[in-house]
């Protein structure tokens, strides 16, 4: 039900035209920085005037909900609003579990000439065929590929070659074997263990929360911040380690590709859940949260629980399955 | 709180939190956007008048039919429904304005700097986008100006903003309906459009994913699309097509919310099979989920692939025939009146239709193996976009102008642009049917000679399509400046729902207090 007394519609603002300003600088400037020769002057302008808009804009929503006019009716927009994000952001990881699925379970046994999946695909095509006879000849589709279709033919060309536009890694990151010490030593497994941890500090500080004991809600929060840090460090430790030691990078074919781009977009994720816990603390700490009244708080967990299942995907597709 | 509009003309249209400004902001930019795509659009039928090169170099001629497809999909259709849905959507649920005011004007002005970006690459060294609207990699990739940067992130933007606006209309329609407003209640227009947001939310993440793939394959050497480095192209239009099918049922749906808006006003009676209507709409927009690879049947799919995706689009006529059948049965034994909302929607009804059948035609893979990416598909889905979408735009703006601002539009007029657009919009495209099931593909600018009448015959009618479009213009300024001034409420003798409970001009602020729908 909205009525007048209920439902705050808000005055005239200018934070929106500003935020879009400098959402427009962030575009523009981000496509003149990629192209050769660019520099990133117009992005980092229009990020801080990005910045000084969302700041701006929560610090008067927050100023809005201490004066009291912030309804139940309109919390809720606020949770429907924050639930389609997460739905929105879970569709764009679907994209490139999707891609992910596609290259590895199809787009290799056709590049080597077989059929990919037996009920649905059970005799190659000619594309397939053609792959192999004329375009990528000698190639054999594993997972993980270590060796790329170009190096193959290069090498098929020229033995001696070491120059490739696209070279394989020298090792994946998929599972390391059965030993106790090898998998002691896995990473993947230790940030798993990290980030699940730091689902269930934020739990046992959302639950502290409501009991209105806010010195257990500071402290469980604070740990909970703290994962989130330590498994972004673990994280930049796995890609200098995939860097100089694996031969793993972007630009080592498909499994870099898909390994870094699923990966970095979790990671870019973990980054911002950690920042809005991190405001999520100040706040708290501060006792601008009650029992009944801490909304902000809310999103901030929902957000990391996501990023959170995100992480289970990813670490049995990409590491356990890879 | 009763404010009312700001007497300050640039801060009441910048800074606005008022649905209706917005939407008003939506439509005015829709329309901007829609002269240019149809610029762009008229340079290439000019272009294709006669064969042989004669105006423009090849190379501009892709640039402007990728930039035609792009702002007529992104920055005429999409925002125009999005103005409607601001403007109409809270005045059929009884709500006082969208969930989320702000974020509302944060949707509408990303747009602006989204196409300044996009259509500035013209002007830049390389040229503006060449590959296509459907921009396949590796054109848009390996083969692609450097200006292609500019346009990934034009897209991001317009995702954004798009996210933006459909999180609004779902909270809006979840949170804010006037009590007894239970959703089988809630007019169509409002129903197609929170399935439509869904629809939006779940694939605009998608081509976000697309772009994203195309920048790092550009920019930072990883081999999504590539197959020397265990890619493929081919995943490309997965990809893009996930996105896309779901895509024209986001332009349509709408359309068919307004259809339904207006059908049963000009035939007195209610909607026909009203839940049916909704089941149906809910159909489709599932359906547009497991169909996308009927766009790429020549792409060398294994059979079961292709026997899939044929069998599973051709079940999409079965909703879509749902409702033909209820706008059909609404008029019938209806008190018909042929004011020009009713005409476009009719004229919507059958031409749709028409579209309709000629997508059934395709859906079948072995008899798309000749139609593919020849000018049949061209007058497809101009069939659904032009005479669907934009017809019923066009429909929408003269059945709610009245009630915007209190004004009635110069009814000889509004039919005498119908009639043009109707007749213009057949000779423009029904040749098109031939020429493509003759042979001529698309995307090019020159043609062999055996396609040169059916060509001129379809310039002929675009430029007369693009002359109704500036007759609607000035019919829309005229009766906003000079319009004979009406108060009814009502409006239409046929008119039922809330919005035209409120008066008429409907004033800045509506539903303050919510009513109770019985």
């Amino acid at each position: 039900m909205s009525s007048e007394s209920s439902y705050y519609v808000p005055e005239q603002s200018k934070l929106p035209l500003m935020a879009a300003t400098g959402m427009g600088a962030m575009g523009y400037g981000a496509a003149s920085w990629v192209i050769d020769g660019g520099t990133s002057t117009i992005f980092l302008i229009g990020s801080l005037i990005m910045a000084a808009a969302m700041y701006k804009w929560w610090s008067l929503v927050i100023e809005e909900n201490t004066r009291g006019i912030v309804s139940d009716q309109l919390k809720h927009s606020y949770v429907l609003g924050m639930y389609w994000f997460i739905f929105s952001e879970l569709m764009f990881f679907v994209c490139f579990f999707g891609s992910l699925f596609y290259v590895r379970v199809l787009v290799g046994p056709w590049l080597d000439g077989e059929a990919a999946v037996g009920w649905f695909d059970d005799t190659a095509t000619d594309a397939a065929i053609a792959n192999a006879t004329h375009l990528w000849p000698g190639y054999d589709a594993t997972w993980p590929p270590l060796v790329t279709p170009d190096q193959v033919v290069t090498l098929a060309a020229n033995p001696d070659a070491t120059e490739f536009q696209f070279k394989g890694p020298e090792h994946a990151m998929s599972f390391p074997g059965w030993s106790f010490s090898q998998i002691l030593g896995w990473l993947p497994l230790w940030n798993t263990i990290v980030l699940l941890s730091s689902s269930g500090t934020v739990h046992v500080a959302h639950h502290a929360l409501k009991e209105g004991n806010r010195k257990k809600f500071v402290t469980w929060l604070g740990l909970t911040v703290l994962l989130g840090v330590v498994f972004l460090f673990l994280q930049a430790e796995e890609y200098i380690h995939a860097y100089q030691e694996l031969g793993l990078t972007l630009e080592s074919g498909i499994y870099g590709t898909t390994f870094f781009l699923l990966t970095g977009f979790h990671g870019a994720h973990v980054t911002l859940g950690t920042i809005m816990l991190l405001i999520a603390f100040l706040r708290g700490a501060k006792g601008q949260f009650t029992d009944k009244d801490h909304f902000g708080f809310e999103m901030a967990a929902w957000y990391w629980h996501f990023v959170d299942v995100i992480w289970i995907g990813l670490f049995l597709i990409v590491y356990v399955l890879g | 709180m009763a404010h009312g509009p700001s007497q300050n003309f640039f801060s009441r249209w910048l800074f606005s939190t008022n649905h209706k400004d917005i939407g008003t902001l939506y439509l005015w930019f829709s329309f901007a956007m829609f002269l240019l795509g149809g610029f762009f659009a008229m340079v290439i039928r000019a272009e294709l008048f006669q064969p042989g090169m004669q105006l423009i170099k090849p190379e501009f001629f892709v640039q402007m039919t990728t930039m035609h497809g792009l702002v007529m999909v992104f920055g005429a259709i999409m925002p125009a429904f999005v103005g409607l849905a601001n403007w109409m959507i809270p005045m059929m649920i009884g709500a006082p304005d969208m969930a989320l005011p702000r974020m509302n004007n944060l949707s509408f002005w990303i747009l602006p700097f989204a196409f300044t970006i996009l259509t500035s690459t013209l002007f830049m060294e390389g040229g503006g986008p060449n590959f296509g609207w459907t921009f396949y990699a590796p054109l848009s990739t390996t083969y692609a100006p450097d200006t292609v940067n500019y346009f990934i992130f034009g897209v991001h933007m317009m995702g954004a903003s798009s996210i933006m606006g459909s999180i609004n209309i779902i909270a809006t329609v979840m949170n804010m309906r006037a009590p007894g407003m239970t959703y089988m209640k809630m007019p169509l227009f409002v129903w197609t459009w929170v399935i439509t947001a869904f629809l939006l939310v779940a694939v605009m993440p998608v081509l976000a994913g697309a772009v994203t793939m195309m920048l790092m394959d550009i920019n930072f050497g990883t081999s999504f699309f590539d197959a020397a480095g265990g890619g493929d192209p081919v995943l490309f239009q997965h990809v893009f097509w996930f996105f896309g099918h779901p895509e024209v049922y986001i332009i349509i749906l709408p359309a068919f919310g307004v259809v339904s808006q207006i059908i049963p006003t000009f035939s007195r009676k209610p909607l026909f099979g009203y839940s049916s209507m909704v089941y149906a709409t809910a159909s489709i927009a599932f359906l547009s989920f497991i169909v996308w690879a009927h766009h790429m049947f020549t792409v060398g799919m294994p059979i079961a692939g292709e026997l899939y995706f044929m069998y599973a689009t051709m079940l999409i006529a079965v909703p879509t025939g749902v409702k033909v059948f209820n706008w059909i049965t609404t008029m019938y034994k209806g008190a018909l009146t042929f004011e020009t909302p009713m005409l476009f929607s009719i004229a919507f009804v059958i031409l749709f239709t028409f579209g309709g059948f000629t997508g059934m035609m395709l859906s079948i893979a072995a008899a798309d193996t000749q139609y593919h990416d020849t000018y049949f598909v061209v007058a497809h889905f101009h069939y659904v976009m032009v005479a669907g979408a934009v017809f019923s735009g066009t429909a929408a703006v003269y059945y709610w102008l009245p009630k915007w601002c209190g004004r009635m539009y110069d009814e000889t007029m509004g039919k005498v642009q119908f009639w043009i657009a109707f007749i213009a919009f057949n000779i423009t495209f029904m040749p098109q049917h031939f020429l493509g099931l003759a042979g001529m593909p698309r995307r090019y600018s020159d043609y062999g000679l055996q396609f040169t009448d059916w060509n001129m015959v379809s310039s002929i009618g675009a430029f007369l399509y693009g002359g109704a479009q500036l007759l609607f213009l000035y019919n829309v300024i005229r009766t906003i400046g000079w319009g004979k001034p009406i108060d009814d409420p009502q409006v239409w003798e046929g008119a039922e729902g809330l919005e035209w409970t409120v008066p008429t001009p409907a004033p800045f602020h509506t539903f303050s207090t919510p009513p109770v729908v019985k």
